[in-house]
């Protein structure tokens, strides 16, 4: 049997049996909610209400409610379709790449991330579709047979890569997701004491009967998935950086947007499962397998894509003046000292300023500032999509056009909204999904958990 | 013996089959029986269960039948009229002519309706330009506002009953020796003029007072004082070698601006070979369109323009060895001596203008004219302009007349004083019977007696005589809209002259009067058909020659108006809606101010320094005072004004205009104050306060006014043209692996075949001479009317959002450049936040059209993910409506910002109260161009409707389609003609010629999108 160093921090606390595991992780869905869970629920919902709302008035009055106009033709809505995208990337480079390099400390975290990234993509969708001036034929940009004559879409257009990208990562991710919930769902299926609970367990769990045969192929399609998923971590947020990157608009045709936003996505990624499953420990009782080694692993991603974007940055600037072209030039001088450098300011300090902070291992481990900086990483990972859309778009070229851009009461439902989509999304999941890998999570009990390192201290001795 | 023939073999045979069938009505027997027999129908094999089934069906069925679309009622011709083929418009020669501006046009008409004006190229007068007004007049046809039947004390009548009630009424005022006024605007209509002569043969106490809002009284009062002739004299523009204006807005609004516009345009072109061009100078308060296309503008207080106009007189003087006369002080004195020397340096070929409305400084005007020998060459007094004849000094009679109690009846033509002038309101209140001939119930009309709707001018028989011997005929192109009458048949009616209609009366009024000033013509009926053809006839133009000045020069000088040491307010005429008489037509009230940007309204503009003084920003509402008149207004910071200077546009503030008019901007036609006998537009001595209201938004739709440094309008001086033809259009060369290359010629992948497009057949492109372009905004309402661009009104505006497929940029100079940053120790941040400024002084202006540029490597075409933009084997960029989805992407990626998006459904909204949202005004809507619908982006499309129609025109005749013979809607409205349409496949076309010129440029070249549009430096005559 594989023996684990005891130098290394052991990734389940107290001293936990298998039957500990199955009762811990069962708890949320077998009990009652708790009155948190309820305020929750309800903000979250009055949130959807907001959105639907926002959503149904805008396309019953059209586009006009938003503040866009002739010079900036994409704001919040861009802003937010990549904003929620990026966030999505944390969940699929743990299940996926994490999994790969075989680190074990994902499996505490790999469930609620996966269902982060299935939220977070469902809620940048309705933006693709909202942000359309006619969505009722939001499905032309699929290169499906049609009656319409010879139409087709472009291949040419990042957009076109976009919706590829997009369905594509979504239905993977859903799988994936979907295939390691499979043993859990049995495992409440077969504890499940009502005739409702039992039925519906039964069929998500498609038969599952825990032989070796269903965990070899379990094994088998999940290394599949993760090396189908592995360079959708790449490639997803590669593509959405050339809607930006292939156009001609200075601040956005840059060759740099590829990594720069795979980096942020996955930076802003770790951000936003920091913020939930700091939460989610605490209020499903969970903090032995979501250990403050947990926190401080992912505090150190969150350190390095934070670097590598401030490095980004910075290297925007020099290529903008080493290029000599005047447009780019006054593109990132604008960004920094025009009307909107309070964007650009927020976006720098949130950025690269406060995850530096990590450098400090007390705060790395420390839950409560973890918590505060991933906030503040949420939102300068927003503030730098506006930057990047709204500052290289109200001054472009022709300097007659330039204009501002003024929110309406609309986007910002919309947005907050969204936030209400996916809490919404997010705190059913918990009542109704097992939030950690539980089946997956035995497999290391005996190796890396406190009990069995402590058995193995005590027979050395 | 007599033929037989059968119907068929059958019949010859007579068989027992054909007997049957012919004697039976019913080929089958019909179950009659069978259906009326109440046992049968109980065999029937029909169930109940059957029976509820079909009767299911039928109910579903008729249902879903009534679920179809509403039946929009589309009548067919039942026989074709002989000239309408239905998709195929005819047109129609006639004349604008409402009192200020006039144009010979042809009207487009498609399937009876009006929906076009053109300008008529056969004109000797407008020579087939337009103007802003000119082009958005086929709007106002199918205004809403205007009356569908006479008024009598404010309710619907009808004209027998009013006609007796005037009748009867003017009949009563004349045998009370009372006075019967006719309160109307410049006449020029030879026919409407009899008509008048036969009212007031009839109605003996009858008088003409000729009233205009903006008056051209000075003009007239001025040439009486110099030569003894109290007209308006003719102007030539275009033989001036130099120009100096003072304060003349004489391509936007003076005297006869869309001529005027015209020569202009003559005078600034350099092309075909001609390298001169006139130099313009502008002495001026504010910043007029003229002003701003000057080569050297001075600045000078309103209350010191005379003073002005008098130093320069004193300076030619010298020159030309006169006397002097006495001068006040002002801000030109210094530049005056250069100016009289330049002016002398061109004698007979020198033109002074000046837009004063004070008799004694035309004089003056005159006679620097005189001694720069003007007369006979640059201006003639032989030919003379009828198109303004204001008599202020018979308005002030007819006031005091009027307050007597003297007269017993008035009527306004075309003029409503009641908003343009509180006192006659108030005089007027002591008229006894009020006749209106307005078209809507306006200011003046809603407090007349009768008001009697006149036509609308594309409704109307009519003539115009511009100038001494050049006519002009106004023909019907619509049968009337409602039950209204020409305001001159009305006045024949009161006459009792019998004539069956208008028309009879202006082709017997030809007939006798014009018609023998020709000969080639031996019949009339020949004359007349042909003058209507054309639209216009000149006989013999009298030869201009030099006159002789009788003016006083020196009591003039000593009535000029004395520089005060106050504020002054001078009001001035916006390009768009002038003096206010289109108020209610949504296209001009939406064309963006050509100075300010600013639309749907009016505002006091000052200088920012000024404003810096009194403590006011932008948007700031102030009480401006004069005497006891005080208006209430946003400020607007103008550069470019003189300091201590307000400028208000007057035509705004109408309460009784229409819904699209009303209570838009604010009425400062009560600062018109009389002065030397004139209505005065300079109100000295003003005094400003700040008011505690909160902020009025102004809606511009360009809110950044500096090129930042970027060679947008690029520009060189006369001077440096003429030593180096490409001087100010050095093309960048791009630094590659090949040595420098033009931007063109890299591309990312090696390849030998040619970039871009195959164009085999055409090559559309539009040239644009920036040299040629005033920025008018003429194009931009012909492409409103061609397009069916939608109005969006001010709130739209003010975000962002107008949907012109054409804009004109308008920039200032900045003080700072990229070349002096350097002198004055600036950094690059505080050297680009200073270059955001204009010039704090006198900044130069640019205009600059800019519409689709065409590009041949489009940036909008790649990015659409549904192919809805595309480029045509021709060159163009299209767009297909029906297949956009709204991702608004190509808009992001256009470098010059062109594309408009539909963010509202902009018809049939009520939201947008305009043009687009009722049945009437949805009648202007060209058949040709598709309303665009929510969500889908629109934009520039190079009149490809008229290409198509081009192209077909010359297949069917056989032929490639002739250059000039295809114009697009900017191209074609265009005064000077700075903007060309052709095709570059044409090797002699004109496009071509103009591309090759070295001033040709393309907008942003270095971005390698190879526009099919190209502009033309703009050279300035200057040192």
């Amino acid at each position: 049997m594989h023996k684990e160093s005891e130098l290394r921090p052991p990734l389940i606390l107290g001293e936990k049996t298998w039957h500990d595991i199955t009762e811990d992780v069962c708890r949320p869905v077998e009990s009652k909610a708790n009155k948190w869970w309820k305020m929750a629920f309800t903000v979250s919902v009055a949130g959807l209400l907001w959105w639907i709302i926002s959503v149904s008035y805008t396309l019953g009055t059209g586009l006009g409610v938003w503040g866009l106009n002739k010079t900036v033709g994409w704001a919040w809505d861009i802003t937010n379709f990549v904003w929620w995208v990026g966030i999505g990337h944390a969940g699929t480079l743990i299940s996926a790449i994490l999994m790969l390099f075989r680190q074990k400390w994902r499996l505490s975290i790999n469930r609620s991330a996966e269902a982060m990234t299935i939220f977070a993509v469902i809620c940048a969708a309705t933006f693709i579709l909202s942000h359309m001036g006619r969505p009722w034929v939001g499905y032309w940009p699929l290169p499906l047979a049609n009656q319409f004559g010879s139409l087709w879409v472009n291949f040419n257009s990042p957009l076109v890569w976009d919706v590829f990208a997009i369905s594509t990562y979504f239905s993977v991710s859903l799988v994936f997701w979907y295939t390691g919930l499979i043993p859990d769902f049995a495992v409440i299926r077969d504890r499940a004491k009502t005739k409702w609970s039992k039925r519906i367990y039964t069929i998500l769990s498609f038969g599952w009967v825990g032989t070796a045969k269903n965990w070899q192929r379990f094994e088998e399609v999940s290394l599949v998935l993760a090396g189908l998923s592995t360079p959708l971590v790449l490639s997803v947020h590669s593509v959405v950086s050339m809607d930006f990157a292939t156009s001609i608009v200075p601040g956005w045709h840059t060759t740099i947007f590829p990594p720069y936003f795979v980096a942020g996505a996955i930076f802003s990624g770790f951000a936003m499962v920091q913020t939930l499953l700091i939460i989610v420990r605490k209020v499903l009782a969970l903090e032995d397998y979501i250990t403050v080694y947990h926190i401080d692993m992912m505090n150190r991603v969150i350190l390095i894509t934070g670097s590598i974007v401030g490095v980004a940055y910075i290297t925007e600037f020099f290529i903008a003046w080493y290029s000599g072209v005047e447009y780019e030039q006054y593109a990132f001088i604008n960004r920094a000292t025009g009307p909107y450098w309070w964007a650009y300011w927020s976006m720098m300090t949130c950025n690269v300023i406060t995850p530096q902070l990590f450098w400090s291992s007390k705060l790395r481990e420390n839950v409560f500032a973890t918590f505060i900086i991933s906030i503040f990483v949420n939102i300068g990972m927003w503030f730098e999509r506006f930057v990047i859309i709204v500052t290289s778009l109200h001054r472009d070229y022709i300097t007659s056009s330039w204009t501002m851009y003024h929110p309406t009461w609309v986007e910002a439902g919309i947005f907050i909204g969204s936030l209400g989509l996916f809490f919404t999304c997010f705190l059913l999941f918990a009542r109704v999904f097992p939030v950690i890998a539980m089946s997956e999570l035995k497999t290391i009990v005996k190796t890396s958990s406190e009990g069995a390192k402590k058995k193995s201290n005590q027979s050395n001795h | 013996m007599e033929k037989r023939y059968w119907k068929g073999v059958e019949e010859l045979n007579n068989t027992p089959e054909f007997t049957r069938l012919r004697d039976n009505e019913f080929f089958e027997h019909l179950p009659v029986d069978e259906v009326l027999n109440k046992k049968a129908a109980s065999d029937s094999s029909t169930t109940r269960r059957d029976f509820l089934k079909f009767l299911g069906f039928s109910v579903a069925a008729a249902s879903l039948a009534a679920c179809d679309a509403p039946v929009k009622k589309a009548i067919p011709y039942v026989s074709k009229p002989e000239e309408i083929t239905l998709g195929i418009p005819n047109y129609y020669a006639s004349s604008y002519y409402d009192g200020t501006d006039y144009c010979s046009v042809l009207v487009k008409t498609r399937e009876g309706r009006p929906i076009k004006i053109e300008g008529n190229d056969l004109s000797g007068v407008t020579k087939g330009g337009t103007n802003a007004r000119v082009q958005g007049s086929v709007l106002s046809l199918y205004d809403s506002a205007r009356l569908t039947s006479p008024l009598k004390g404010g309710q619907k009548s009808d004209w027998k009953t009013v006609d007796a009630d005037i009748i009867a009424k003017l009949t009563a005022a004349v045998s009370a020796g009372k006075k019967i006024a006719i309160v109307a605007s410049s006449n020029a209509s030879p026919s409407a003029k009899k008509a008048i002569a036969d009212f007031s043969a009839k109605y003996t106490t009858a008088t003409l007072a000729t009233y205009d809002a903006v008056s051209y009284n000075g003009v007239v009062k001025g040439n009486e004082m110099s030569f003894g002739k109290a007209i308006v004299p003719s102007y030539s523009f275009d033989k001036a070698e130099i120009i100096v204006s003072f304060a003349a807005d004489f391509l936007s609004n003076w005297i006869s601006p869309i001529e005027f516009a015209v020569q202009y345009g003559v005078g600034r072109k350099l092309r075909n070979g001609k390298r001169t061009m006139s130099r313009h100078i502008q002495v001026e308060s504010t910043l007029s369109l003229t002003g701003s296309n000057a080569d050297s503008r001075y600045k000078v207080k309103p209350s010191e323009l005379s003073s002005a106009v008098a130093a320069l007189y004193n300076k030619v003087a010298a020159l030309a060895g006169g006397t002097s006369i006495s001068a006040g002080s002002s801000s030109f004195d210094k530049a005056a001596d250069k100016v009289a020397h330049e002016l002398w340096a061109a004698k007979g070929k020198a033109l002074v203008v000046s837009g004063s409305n004070d008799p004694n400084e035309q004089v003056l005007v005159n006679a620097i004219n005189n001694m720069l020998g003007s007369y006979g060459n640059t201006i003639s007094l032989d030919s003379t302009c009828n198109l303004r004849s204001s008599n202020d000094g018979a308005v002030v009679e007819l006031m005091q007349a009027m307050n007597a109690g003297q007269v017993g009846a008035v009527i306004f033509w075309n003029t409503n004083p009641v908003y343009t002038m509180p006192s006659m309101s108030e005089a007027i209140a002591k008229v006894g019977t009020k006749i209106s001939l307005s078209d809507r119930n306006d200011e003046t009309a809603s407090k007349c007696d009768y008001v009697c709707p006149d036509h609308h001018y594309l409704e109307s028989w009519g003539d115009v005589e511009p100038y001494t011997n050049r006519y002009s005929l106004m023909q019907p192109t619509i049968r009337p809209l409602f039950n209204t009458r020409q305001a001159a048949e009305s006045l024949l009616k009161w006459a009792g002259v019998q004539v069956v209609d208008y028309y009879t009366y202006v082709r017997a009024n030809w007939e006798a009067n014009i018609y023998p000033k020709q000969s080639g013509m031996t019949s009339f009926e020949a004359f007349w058909t042909k003058s209507l053809q054309d639209g216009v006839f000149a006989a013999t133009i009298p030869a201009s020659t030099p006159a002789t000045f009788v003016g006083n020069v020196a009591d003039a000088a000593s009535k000029l108006m004395k520089p005060s040491a106050g504020a002054d307010v001078v009001l001035y005429e916006k390009t768009g809606i002038a003096n206010g008489n289109q108020a209610n037509n949504p296209w001009l009230q939406e064309l963006p101010d050509p100075i300010s940007k600013v639309c749907w309204d009016n505002y006091f503009a000052i200088l920012p320094a000024y404003a810096e003084k009194l403590k006011v920003v932008q948007g700031n509402v102030i009480e401006v005072k004069v005497g006891n008149t005080a208006i209430k207004g946003p400020v607007f910071l103008q550069p470019a004004m003189a300091d201590n200077t307000i400028a208000v546009a007057v035509g705004y503030g109408r309460t009784a205009a229409g819904k699209a008019g009303n209570g838009v901007g604010f009425n400062a036609y009560p600062f018109v104050t009389l002065s030397n006998g004139s209505l005065s537009m300079i109100a000295a001595n003003a005094t400003v306060t700040k008011t505690v209201e909160d902020d009025h938004t102004l809606a511009a739709t360009q809110t950044h006014h500096t090129m930042m440094g970027r060679e947008i309008v690029k520009e060189t001086t006369l001077s440096k043209w003429l030593r180096d033809s490409k001087s100010g259009n050095e093309q960048e060369l791009i630094d590659s692996p090949y040595g420098k290359k033009k931007p063109e010629e890299l591309d990312l992948w090696a390849t030998t075949e040619k970039p871009g497009f195959d164009r085999p057949n055409h090559s559309w492109g539009l040239g644009i001479d920036l040299n040629a372009c005033i920025g008018c905004g003429s194009c931009v309402v012909a492409c409103n009317a061609e397009n069916n661009v939608p109005v969006v009104g001010k709130d739209e505006i003010g975000r962002a959002r107008e949907m012109h497929w054409i804009r004109i940029d308008r920039y200032y100079s900045s003080d700072t450049t990229k070349e002096n940053a350097g002198e004055k120790g600036l950094g690059k941040l505080s050297m680009y936040g200073e270059m955001e400024k204009p010039g704090s002084d006198n900044p130069e202006v640019f205009f600059q059209p800019v519409m689709c540029q065409h590009c041949n490597h489009a940036p909008c075409e790649t990015v659409c993910p549904v192919a809805a933009t595309t480029h045509s084997s021709e060159g163009l960029n299209m767009m297909a409506y029906n297949r956009c989805v709204g991702t608004r992407y190509c808009a992001n990626n256009c470098p010059y910002k062109v594309r408009r998006f539909n963010w509202f459904k902009y018809s049939d909204n009520d939201q947008f109260p305009y043009n687009m949202q009722d049945n009437l005004g949805k009648m202007v809507l060209n058949p040709d161009v598709v309303v665009r619908s929510r969500g889908v982006m629109e934009k520039c499309s190079m009149c490809v409707q008229r290409i198509q129609y081009g192209k077909l025109e010359s297949k069917k005749a056989g032929r490639r389609p002739k250059d000039g013979e295809i114009k697009t809607a900017c191209a074609q409205a265009c005064p000077t003609n700075a903007i060309v349409f052709g095709d570059f496949n044409d090797k002699n076309s004109e496009v071509n010629n103009l591309f090759k010129d070295p001033r040709s440029y393309h907008l942003l070249a270095e971005l390698n999108v190879q526009p099919s549009v190209f502009y033309q430096t703009k050279v300035r005559n200057k040192n």
